[in-house]
Order: C-alpha cells, then structure tokens, then sequence
C-alpha cells in the first residue's frame, strides 16, 4: 500500500496532533513513513502543512510531488485548496473542516470557496467544530476529521484508534475516551 | 531499536549514542529540535551531557571547544545565520584542530521558510578547509554523526555537518543502535603550541590543514557515504548531493537509467567526478541550497563538456528542491494536476492575540505619528511580525542585534527620532555589546528591550537574560533615570506611550523595557499545572 497524505490547516489548529496518531498507527502496522513539517515562524496564525508519506516499500522523497496526493486533510476550507495541484486528480479526496479561519482582512468570498468545492469530486467538507459542541467534546474537534478521513488513509479504524488512545494515555483516560468519541463521530458523519 | 525521528532528532540521538559529553547551541529555525531533544533524554540527563542553551552560537562553538580541548566530545548545533555569528571561532578551530571529536551541525533554510537570507554552509567547510558531510536520510544522519565524531578525533579536525529545512523537519523510522559509545575521559594532554595562535604557531597550523587536503578528498572518494552508481545512458550522468538524491529516485521507481554519484561527504571527490565525465556526454548536478558542486565542476570538466544545473536554468537559481523541479530538469513527463485554486489568499504569520509586542507596537505607533522622521529599527524574533500590517512599525531588519547599533548609526547620522527594538534573547544574544557602544557616547537613540521572558520565535526556550536585563543595563554604565520598566497591557497604554514620549524627547540614551510573559509559554505554563494537578489526583 501507499498512501500520499498532505494535511494543512492555520497555525494552531493542532494538524501535528493528527499526524502524529497516523503515524503512530503505521509504525505499528510495519510500514514506512515519511513526514515533512512545518516548524517555525508560519505557526504564529500563518498557513501549514505537513506531508505524511505511508507505504509498505520504502520512500524516496520526503514531499509529495503534485498531482500525486491521495488526500487532503484540512482544518480550514481555504487552506485545502492552497494545496489543489497536489491531489491526484482522478482518486484524490479532500476532507475539510467547513469552518473558515479568519485572520486576515482580505479572506475570499466563502460562497465562492463553497461553490468550488461543490464542483469536486471526493470531497467530505464537515461542521467538525458545531459536531465538536454539540457532543459534548468542543476540544477534540481535529480527532472528528480525522475520523471522517479514517478510510482514506489505507488504515484500519481499530490501529488507529489503538494509536489515539497511546498518543493521549499520558494526559488521561478522559481525554483519550472524549477523543475516541470524537473519532467515532467523524466515522459516522463520513458514511 | 526503531523510532519515528525528525532528523533533527535522529542527530542528537546519534549524539548522545556516540557518546557526546556536551551539546551547545542558541535555538534557530531549523536546528533547534536538535538541542531539545538531547535536554528532554533521559539518557542525556543519567550521562550528564550538558545540554543548556548558550548565550549565541559564537559562546556555543568556544565552549564546545573548550570540551574538545579536554578530549571529549562536543556538538554545535545552529542554524545556517548563527554560523556567520561564529563565524571566528569556527574558522580558527581548523587551525587549532580538536582532541575530543567536535561536528558543528548547521541547518540551512533553503527557500528561507523561518530566515533572511539562504545561504549555503558548504561553503563555510570548503573557507575553513575541514570535512563537511551531508545526510540523504534520517537513518544516514543518525549513523553519520557517530561516524562524523570517529573521523573528527582521528583527523584533528572539527567537522561540518550540514542539513537542510527537508531533513530537519521530517520523520522517519530510524534503526537506534544498541550500544551506545561510553564518553571519553578527560585528558589533559593537550599541547598550547597547537592551541596558541600566535602567528608563527598558526602558521605551522595553516601548514599542516592545507597539506591535509589531498588526503581528506581521498577520505571522501572512498566514503561509505559517496557511491557512484552506474547506469546504461551515458548521454547524461547525474550528480545528486544530500537529499537531492532521494527526488532523484522518485522519478524513477524502477531504478535511474543514468550514471548517478551520491555526495554526502566532501570535500568533492574530484576522481569520482572525472570518472563520470570521461564516460558522459553531459552532466546534471541536483543539489540542495546554492550551486556550491557546479560551480566547482567549471574547474573540474574539460571546457567544452556540458554542465546543467542551477547556473544553466535547468533548476531554479535559488529555493529549495521538490520532485516536481527535478522532474521537469530531468525531462520527464509531468502528471496532470488541479490548477491553483483562485480562491486561496495568502496567509502570513502574525503576532498571537493578546501578545505583549502588540501593545508596544500600539503604543510605539501612537507616538511616533507626533514626530515627522521617526525611524524604527528592527530586530529578529516573534517581533519582527511587528513589520507586517496592521502595526507596519519597523523600518529595518537585519541581523540579531543590529536593531541597537543601527539605531545609534542613523542618530550619529543625524536622524531623530532613532527607536531600536529589541527582544529579550536577542538583546543578551548580541545587542549587549551595541548597547555599551550606545552608553558610551550616550547617544540620543531610544532601546525598547520588548521582553517575553522566553525565546519565542523558535517554540519558547528559556532565555539567558531573563530577570537580568535592568542589572545589565546598570552594569554596562545606563543612566538609571532613562532605565524604565513597564508591563504591556492594554490598559497601561497611557502609561506607556507618556514613557516612550519622555524618553524620546530626552536627548540621550534610554531604555524602556516592557515586560510581560509570551502567550504561548504562558498557555504552556497552563496546561502544564493543570496536568500536575490531574495526576497528583
């Protein structure tokens, strides 16, 4: 298997916390991976991304080359188009938080954003953080789209769900329940 | 043992496994991981390894240095503008040469992601004549390490190790070794005559370090770490220096038709290169940062012999490589992807909301719109953002500390108002020295120090001058009636702008420092006490 993964979002938004499950979870498949990420000034509020690379042969690049990204995930409606010419044209997904960032004056028009995504195919654009709210689990909204993104990662629900509940065991059984419910919820609303 | 490491990580476990006494370093995007690391080691803290930050990376190198001197070994680690700050000690420690191993790991920031300018620190090695060795993967920068501390004892040399942005910043599972090397003992057997240098003792030095070169290319030649691999086409060879090389493979799955050398240790291996031109028509040469093998393989190939490269457009002259430039410079087909979007605006990073730099900056504005001239110089940190909209408060920024001396340049000049600001970790990296300059001729120049306690930029390590800066001030010779503190609060916003207006107006050097906790430790500082206290339940 391989699976080009580009995950993007504002600063802030908690993408690494995502990438750190996928990868968890890939390491303990036995698979290869590779993930450039963004440190450094752009976290103050600015654009990232990271590019996570899993497969079962080993990988050459640490970037992903355009037109060649199985899926986008992304905390942020325009910040998944920023990355368009990298998904695979004819296979790729995008899954989006439908909830835009605004933190600059000059943010488009969101129907336009709207309407662009209307014209894609494969695209899963989810209220994670009204879902977040009103299930009771408003800090675990990243752990919903990962959730919804769960079957275009080429890993199983229970490996990464093993893999959430290693990453978050050091902060309590209460966190890891809230974020697996919060996982949980992605799942359902993706189907 | 296998581990998911940034390569930033995988050098300092490699460190700490090849038995390093000491690491030292000032953070910078993108080596700090690096330091981090060896302090959050359990191992690094049952060794004992030093780990705290220096004060700048010139304080860092003279310290590893002294390590050396005692026979251990001592890494450096920085980013690719922290090398010209220590730029002195890490020429004269090839002329002084090592007795503990010595790798100055510098991290370059081609396309310059977290930078201002894009250098390339190949060249540094090549000035100072010692070994520079670039990693291709994770694991090869885990293994490199050790072998780099190996090859510094043996040869006497320090040695460069060079990594950029894509290695920093990147995973991948890294096999850790079992048997970590046992640190070296201490020695006192070194020789002044090798570490005195007074002319006629660095001569002999020179002497020695340039009769080495010969023998280090040879090294090189027959590195591990450089392979030439051949290929059926010989109407192309292709020449790939660090992670170049893996872009290289991904156009190509199945394997690269070409004859292909792999750099990761130089000096250049000139035989390697002659090998391939004497059996290719044309060469391609795909390296990461500036065109430093190219441009040397002008003096390599006989003159009629093509070389492509950054010089000749088939890569762009400057940024940093993707599959996709090295695609289209190998010319092969490219797939067919999605137009950029038109509805995506640029996103820059700006200061946090609630930030101390903010209410400067407001405050700072508010003033100087009373004053025609007013120049505001700037420094390097999180206040930098201070020049973007909606503050637009800076009008320079250069180098780390150069906001204090060019403010008292532009005074000497005649300018007035002149308003330097500094952070606090900038101002105890290199604005100290300017600041006595400044003191010394009492010049009529305003130093705002925006203090956050911490060195923000880089993801919040501690700062050497926290709790010290008014005491330096003093101790440096300020005048301490135009020494001034203030907490940056919206609400003390008349207190602060009266301050910068009496300091202004006052026709000699003040400083005001405005102090008060970044955001981004303190939320850390938050949730931290708040996991205490859950698990103390």
């Amino acid at each position: 298997m391989k699976t080009d993964i580009i995950l993007c979002g504002v600063g802030g938004q908690g993408i690494l916390s995502i990438a750190t499950i996928i990868g968890e979870a890939a390491i303990k498949d036995g698979l290869y991976i590779k993930q450039a990420e963004v440190h450094g000034m752009s976290q103050r509020g600015g654009d990232v991304q990271s590019n996570l690379r899993i497969s079962s042969e080993p990988i050459n690049s640490d970037l992903i080359a355009e037109g060649q990204a199985d899926v986008i995930i992304s905390m942020e409606p325009m910040e998944a188009l920023r990355y368009l010419p990298y998904l695979n044209k004819k296979t790729g997904w995008i899954i989006t938080s439908s909830v835009p960032f605004v933190n600059i004056p000059n943010y488009p028009d969101m129907d336009k954003i709207k309407e662009e995504y209307s014209k894609l195919n494969n695209v899963v654009f989810i209220d994670i953080e009204q879902l977040a709210k009103d299930n009771n689990v408003p800090r675990s909204a990243n752990m919903i789209l990962l959730g919804a993104a769960q079957k275009s990662l080429g890993i199983g629900y229970e490996e990464i769900k093993a893999a959430l509940g290693r990453v978050f065991a050091r902060k309590g059984e209460e966190v890891v329940n809230a974020n697996i419910k919060a996982l949980n919820i992605g799942i359902s609303e993706s189907k | 043992m296998k581990k998911l490491l940034l390569g930033d990580e995988a050098i300092a476990q490699g460190a700490i496994d090849a038995g390093l006494s000491g690491v030292y370093a000032y953070p910078g995007t993108p080596s700090t991981e690096i330091t981090e690391y060896i302090q959050n080691s359990k191992t690094a803290k049952e060794r004992n390894i030093h780990r705290r930050w220096s004060s700048n990376e010139k304080t860092a190198m003279e310290e590893a240095l002294g390590m050396s001197f005692m026979g251990k070994r001592a890494l450096v680690c920085m980013k690719h503008v922290g090398l010209n700050v220590c730029a002195d000690p890490f020429v004269n420690s090839a002329m002084t040469g090592v007795n503990g191993g010595v790798v100055v790991l510098v991290a370059d920031d081609p396309s310059m992601h977290s930078s201002q300018n894009e250098q390339d620190s190949r060249f540094y090695a090549k000035f100072a004549m010692i070994p520079c060795f670039e990693p291709s993967s994770q694991q090869e920068a885990y293994d490199m390490v050790r072998y780099a501390f190996d090859y510094s004892e043996k040869i006497h040399l320090p040695i460069l190790m060079r990594v950029t942005t894509r290695m920093a910043h990147s995973r991948a599972v890294v096999e850790i070794c079992d048997n970590s090397r046992e640190q070296n003992n201490i020695n006192y057997d070194s020789k002044a005559a090798d570490w005195i240098l007074l002319p006629a003792m660095a001569r002999r030095k020179n002497d020695i370090v340039t009769s080495m070169q010969p023998e280090l290319e040879n090294d090189a030649k027959n590195s591990k770490y450089n392979q030439y691999i051949d290929g059926s086409d010989k109407s192309l060879g292709i020449i790939a220096s660090g992670i170049a090389i893996n872009y290289l493979n991904e156009c190509y799955p199945q394997g690269c038709p070409n004859p292909v050398i792999k750099i990761s240790q130089y000096p250049l291996p000139k035989d390697l290169i002659r090998q391939m031109t004497s059996a290719c028509d044309s060469v391609l040469v795909i390296e990461e940062g500036q065109p430093f093998i190219e441009d040397m393989l002008r003096g390599i190939m006989p003159g009629d012999a093509t070389i492509k490269g950054r010089l000749t457009g088939e890569l762009p002259r400057t940024g940093e490589l993707n599959p996709d430039l090295v695609k289209k410079a190998l010319g092969l087909p490219v797939d067919e992807c999605y137009a950029p979007s038109e509805n995506v605006t640029p996103r820059p990073p700006a200061l946090c909301q609630g930030c101390g730099h903010r209410d400067v900056y407001s405050a700072l504005n508010e003033v100087l719109k009373d004053y025609e001239n007013a120049r505001v110089f700037g420094d390097i940190g999180c206040y930098t953002l201070g020049a973007l909209p909606p503050f637009r408060a800076l009008h320079s920024t250069v180098d780390m500390g150069a906001s204090i001396t060019m403010a008292k340049g532009a005074a000497d000049a005649g300018l007035w108002p002149a308003v330097a600001v500094i952070g606090d970790s900038t101002f105890t990296h290199s604005g100290m020295t300017g600041l006595l300059d400044a003191i010394n001729e009492n010049a009529d120049i305003t130093v705002i120090i925006s203090d956050n306690l911490t060195t923000a930029m880089t993801g919040g390590q501690d700062s050497a001058g926290t709790n010290k800066l008014e005491a330096i001030c003093k101790g440096l010779g300020l005048n301490n009636e135009h020494l001034r503190t203030v907490v940056p609060l919206p609400k003390n916003m008349p207190e602060i702008t009266n301050m910068l207006r009496e300091e202004i107006n006052y026709h000699g050097l003040s400083v005001i420092i405005p102090c008060r906790e970044c955001m981004q430790t303190l939320q850390r500082h938050l949730r931290e006490k708040k996991l205490n206290a859950n698990q103390s339940k």
